[in-house]
């Protein structure tokens, strides 16, 4: 399961983090985030308009995710 | 030897400027780092017998960088490009109500082995959310000395200036034997150690996003805001544009009495004091504008628009952050393309740049409003709309479908399928500081005025000199204009313009109007020998009704929503894209369109009447 498949007000526990090809500039910046083994992972809300992008509350801080970047995120059940 | 240099690094949303602000007040100096379109903030405090200067630079999450502010960052922190300012300390700050994020970034700084200090800011907003810190705690964990600031509050930095006092800040100790430890997990450890907090997220942040974030009520409260804002853009504006323009026409007149009729005081009169009255005339409209976008920047509501648009701008090839910038090009294309500097996906700035003068800005109302008022009859449509309103606003709409059809089209053209990151924060709301943003409307004018005023100066200078020389023969029997270079130009050009119906003398019109749109208002006036001074459009629009088609009319109109009639924008989009052949592929295809638009209207409305 990966992030972009979390909904609304699902809370889930991060396994890693999957790059797409050797130079993912952007699975990069997802671990600089904080979007690392073990630490929990809230879908605040969806976008309108076709619910993406998505709002994620990692540790004390919300960020946007298009479904294309949460997809690199992969999730295991909450707690 | 004493501490010299200091920069201000931090994640976004840090209050990083703000601090900068609290500390070097007005002593502040703006400016662009060599080569690059990216800030440079650099300002003094004095601190006892000492100067100190202090470098903002830019935000960043990560010495990874992914954008060119980042990298900025990444080398000056680093020590490997020099940008001539070389930091005694660096001061890094943090939200202390964001510690997890925020810690991480301070243990990769910290890895570099340079002096440094830590700046726990907000302090204030922790203690409400009634977030407990052990600074002593915190200071021993991460082994880099901590003070807690206030960038909002007046002695919020005396903590901090007196820390600087020191002759040297030590560089923190790298133990060599000690295990690699992950920094998420450090940063955890410290957290564990050192903070408690009540819970994860601010309650405020929670209730407000409830409804801000809403798919219906978001959306509906955005349109809101927006509909206010373009309200107060042109109706508070109004007032103080026709002061600024009696001022000048005053001055004007005053020249006239001192000085002899001649050629200077033609060039005065219609040349500098022409261009001056273009370029302040704006500014009202622009600083209004600005203030309600570093109000909502500030207080945190413009991340979320651009979460609540990104699909829809994404769809069509851009991004929510380029919402913005879209948004600040309906007064004027000149800051908004300035403002694309916070878009950090260049793919997604290029194409933000080149959609932003279709936006149809406040300088094409004075065009519209003279040809809809003599062309289009003000008759009511189904019994509620007005047809000239109707027209308006068709044209706006025209203006809209074709930056998303543009941007559309140059996605096609990208070859680059890599993901568009957005990766965007949505930070805590904030109530806007007063000084921040009277500090930060000072910067955005006083860039206005120097970069844009000294190019609309010299245009209007340059075309004040192409129209009037050479003079007419002492037996001249028509208008001025006409014998100048400007008449010369016209009449060569007039053939390439007869299929989309411009007669010689709109093709005149449009040289002196290339300067800002709505010049062209002023320059018809002159070649349809209307007086042009303290001349109301009524007379004007009267005479070209019975000289013009209605075809030709339209054919005008559809021009300006697309010409590029603006050479301070072209520079704009020359000096943010650094690149000639951007802005060369800029001005082709906004000529392009606006011809075939024209020629298609024209040809049509010809053929059906």
């Amino acid at each position: 399961m990966n992030l972009s498949q979390l909904r609304k007000g699902q809370v889930a526990q991060v396994l890693g983090i999957q790059s797409q090809g050797p130079l993912d500039s952007i699975a990069q910046r997802l671990l600089d985030l904080g979007f690392v083994v073990g630490e929990q992972v809230r879908c605040v809300t969806m976008a309108p308009f076709g619910g993406d992008p998505m709002l994620v509350q990692i540790g004390f801080t919300r960020f946007a995710l298009r479904k294309a970047e949460a997809a690199r995120v992969l999730i295991g059940s909450g707690s | 030897m004493s501490i010299a240099n200091i920069a201000l690094v931090g994640n976004p949303n840090c209050g990083k400027t703000a601090l900068f602000n609290l500390l070097t007040g007005s002593r502040q100096k703006v400016a662009n780092y060599a080569g690059v379109t990216v800030e440079r903030k650099l300002g003094q405090f004095a601190l006892g017998e000492n100067t100190i200067n202090v470098l903002d630079l830019p935000g960043a999450y990560s010495l990874n960088a992914t954008s060119p502010d980042e990298m900025i960052t990444r080398d000056i922190c680093m020590g490997t490009h020099d940008y001539g300012f070389h930091p005694d300390v660096l001061v890094c700050v943090v939200d202390a109500t964001n510690l997890r994020l925020h810690l991480r970034f301070v243990l990769e700084l910290k890895a570099l082995g340079r002096p440094m200090l830590v700046a726990l800011n907000m302090m204030d907003s922790a203690a409400k959310r009634g977030i407990v810190i052990d600074v002593e705690k915190l200071e021993m964990e991460l082994g880099v000395q901590v003070v807690s600031t206030v960038a909002v509050a007046a002695n919020g930095a005396d903590r901090l200036k007196e820390c600087l006092r020191a002759d040297a800040l030590p560089a923190p100790l790298i133990d060599p034997q000690a295990l690699p430890e992950d920094q998420h997990q450090q940063v955890r450890r410290i957290l564990r150690a050192s903070v408690s907090m009540p819970r994860d997220t601010s309650a405020l942040d929670d209730g407000l996003d409830r409804w801000l974030l809403h798919p219906v009520f978001g959306v509906l409260i955005l349109g809101l805001v927006l509909f206010f804002m373009f309200q107060a853009v042109y109706a508070w504006a109004a007032p103080f544009q026709d002061g600024i323009s009696a001022s000048v026409q005053w001055l004007s007149g005053q020249a006239g009495q001192i000085l002899p009729a001649g050629i200077l005081l033609s060039l005065l009169q219609d040349g500098i004091f022409g261009g001056l009255g273009t370029v302040l005339e704006f500014l009202p409209q622009i600083l209004i504008l600005f203030a309600f976008i570093l109000a909502l920047e500030e207080s945190g509501y413009l991340p979320r628009a651009a979460f609540l648009l990104d699909r829809v701008m994404f769809a069509s090839g851009l991004t929510g952050r380029s919402f913005i910038p879209l948004l600040s090009s309906y007064a004027c294309a000149i800051p908004g393309i300035m403002a694309t500097r916070s878009i950090q996906d260049p793919r997604d700035r290029l194409a933000t740049i080149m959609v932003a003068p279709l936006t149809t800005c406040s300088a094409r109302l004075p065009v519209y409003a003279l040809l809809i008022g003599a062309f289009i009859p003000r008759q009511d449509v189904l019994g509620w709309f007005n047809l000239q309103g109707l027209v308006l606003l068709g044209l706006y709409v025209f203006g809209i479908v074709s930056v998303f059809a543009v941007a559309l089209v140059m996605k096609r053209f990208n070859k680059t399928k890599s993901d568009h990151a957005l990766l965007l924060e949505l930070p805590s709301y904030r109530l806007p500081n007063l000084r921040d943003l009277a500090i930060g409307l000072w910067d955005r004018a006083r860039i206005f005025l120097r970069r844009v005023g000294g190019i609309i100066l010299t245009l209007t200078v340059l075309l004040w000199f192409l129209s009037s020389f050479p003079g007419p023969p002492a037996d001249a029997v028509l208008p001025a204009i006409e014998y100048s270079f400007a008449g010369r130009i016209g009449h060569f050009l007039a053939p390439l313009f007869a299929p989309i119906g411009f007669n010689w003398q709109i093709v005149l019109a449009l040289i002196p109007g290339m300067a800002a749109r709505e010049v062209a208002v002023a320059g018809l006036a002159t070649v349809y020998a209307i007086s042009s001074v303290s001349d109301d459009t009524g007379q004007l629009g009267a005479v070209l009704a019975s000289q013009w088609s209605l075809a030709t009319a339209l054919s005008v109109l559809t021009w300006y929503v697309f010409a590029p009639q603006c050479i301070s924008t072209i520079a704009t989009i020359k000096r943010e894209t650094n690149s000639w052949k951007y802005t060369g592929i800029a001005v082709f295809y906004l000529f392009g369109l606006a011809y075939f638009f024209a020629f298609l209207v024209y040809q049509t409305a010809v053929w059906l009447s």
